[in-house]
């Protein structure tokens, strides 16, 4: 472990900087994607799955039944519908969910350098929640 | 001290305008009807209606020191026509939004600490997961009563709680130690280079387990939480615990959002308008920081959320549909 402050200070103002850079470049790109595709579903681009003039009569049920009513897939299965505008936004919106993954997979050869295989380990489990998480294996939406 | 001025509220004032009138409109186009409300609305109002009120919410957060999505979930839930599936959604992104932007500021700025982030990221995440699976599991009136009663006791926790601007930690605890959580930060305010450390990161872990379960259940964000924890519990200064509590939202949000896009529960029609209204409305929150009065603008939030928890509970109890 470090022993000098000074050191400690300079080493986790590297790491800092490293998370900081990669999670600002993910979320300034999932944002972009956010604001293009809903213009793309406002403006008509690209047609929704679900029709706009729907939407009043199913946001109010609840998602397993607006799920059936509007034949929406589970899981990825948006992937397939994301030429569809309303799915389309799903893109700038898992961006954003997964934005944090490039800068924890980014500190583990910082911490690796430096020996400090507590914190590259902790950066690996915490990416691997939120890959598990993200996979939809733990849904039933896989 | 930059004094409250009219002219400096003009801004706030014509929101407001806009936004009652805004819920004026339902009524007045439902006078004499039965029909459910929302249901002869175009398609765009309701929309419309939330990216209003999510910029008026992201105005007073800021000031309040309290998270938008706090706020946003008990409001939305309570008084627009979604389903509170989709309305968890949607407040889990307007957390993982704002943690998000605020993030790479706070890493620069040393207020946020990766090495305090890190470990109690790792329970929450997890447990996180735990609690959207289970919130997307309950009955919505079971999860609306006990919304009704987190957000009725987090109005508690904002009133009773106080804070410690720099705890007196005598020593840290082996877990600390051993894992070297500690740290340096600049004080803006005085200048003074702070060195920290922490202590009790055990009941810590524990209690973000905890934390975790109710950010993933009730998509409210946890940084109400959040804070008291790492300040008060474990003793890291209050600017760093700030600062962390971004950090570590913005991993568990993450996670917990993951399942509700997973399983269907995020409505891009109620997500975006809600982030992009919350994201613009807590930039000029941040600018009229200096120009509102803090204290008041957070006994107008206490009163809200006193309202909206109460709501949420009447509403989960079938007294107040």
């Amino acid at each position: 472990m470090n022993t000098l402050p000074s050191t400690n200070a300079l080493q986790q103002q590297a790491e800092a900087s490293r998370y900081a850079l990669l999670l600002d470049w993910g979320t300034r790109v999932g944002v972009v994607a956010l604001f293009l595709s809903f213009a793309a579903y406002l403006t008509g681009l690209l047609p929704p799955h679900v029709p706009l003039e729907d939407l009043p009569g199913l946001w109010n049920l609840p998602v397993g039944e607006f799920l059936q009513r509007t034949d929406t897939p589970t899981g990825w299965g948006w992937l397939a519908l994301a030429h569809k505008g309303d799915m389309a936004n799903l893109i700038g919106i898992a961006l954003l969910a997964g934005c944090s993954l490039a800068p924890l997979l980014g500190l583990i050869p910082l911490y690796l350098k430096r020996r400090d295989h507590a914190y590259a380990t902790i950066c690996c489990l915490v990416a691997a929640v939120v890959l598990l998480a993200a996979s939809g294996v733990l849904t039933g939406g896989h | 001290m930059p004094r409250l001025t009219p002219a400096s509220l003009m801004p706030v004032l014509k929101a407001c305008v806009a936004w009652g009138w805004l819920f004026m409109l339902p009524d007045l186009a439902f006078a004499g009807d039965s029909a459910v409300p929302g249901s002869a609305m175009p398609w765009w109002f309701w929309p419309l209606a939330l990216f209003v009120t999510c910029f008026l919410i992201g105005i007073v957060a800021v000031p309040a020191g309290i998270g938008g999505g706090t706020l946003f979930v008990p409001i939305i839930g309570g008084f627009f026509p979604f389903h509170l599936d989709f309305v968890r959604g949607a407040g889990l992104l307007v957390a993982l939004a704002s943690a998000l932007a605020a993030g790479p500021f706070l890493l620069r700025g040393g207020l946020a600490s990766l090495r305090l982030a890190l470990p109690l990221a790792l329970l929450a995440c997890m447990s996180s997961i735990a609690g959207a699976l289970l919130g997307l599991a309950l009955p919505a009136a079971a999860i609306q009563t006990a919304l009704g009663v987190i957000v009725l006791g987090i109005v508690v926790l904002m009133l009773v709680s106080k804070k410690s601007e720099f705890p007196h930690v005598p020593q840290p605890d082996r877990l600390s130690s051993a894992l070297g959580i500690h740290g340096v930060f600049i004080d803006g305010a005085s200048g003074r280079s702070i060195d920290w450390q922490v202590h009790r990161t055990p009941m810590g872990l524990v209690l973000f387990l905890a934390i975790g379960v109710m950010a993933g259940m009730f998509g409210i964000g946890a940084g109400w939480a959040n804070v008291p924890a790492l300040n008060l519990l474990m003793g890291a200064p209050l600017k760093v615990s700030a600062g962390t509590s971004g950090l570590v939202l913005s991993l568990v949000d993450s996670s917990a959002a993951w399942v509700y896009l997973n399983r269907g529960a995020v409505l891009p029609m109620i997500a975006v308008p809600s982030v992009v209204g919350m994201m613009l409305g807590a930039r000029l929150g941040a600018r009229l920081l200096h120009v509102l009065k803090a204290s008041i603008i957070r006994r107008m939030v206490i009163a809200l959320l006193l309202f909206a928890g109460i709501r949420a509970l009447l509403k989960g109890l079938g007294i107040w549909a």
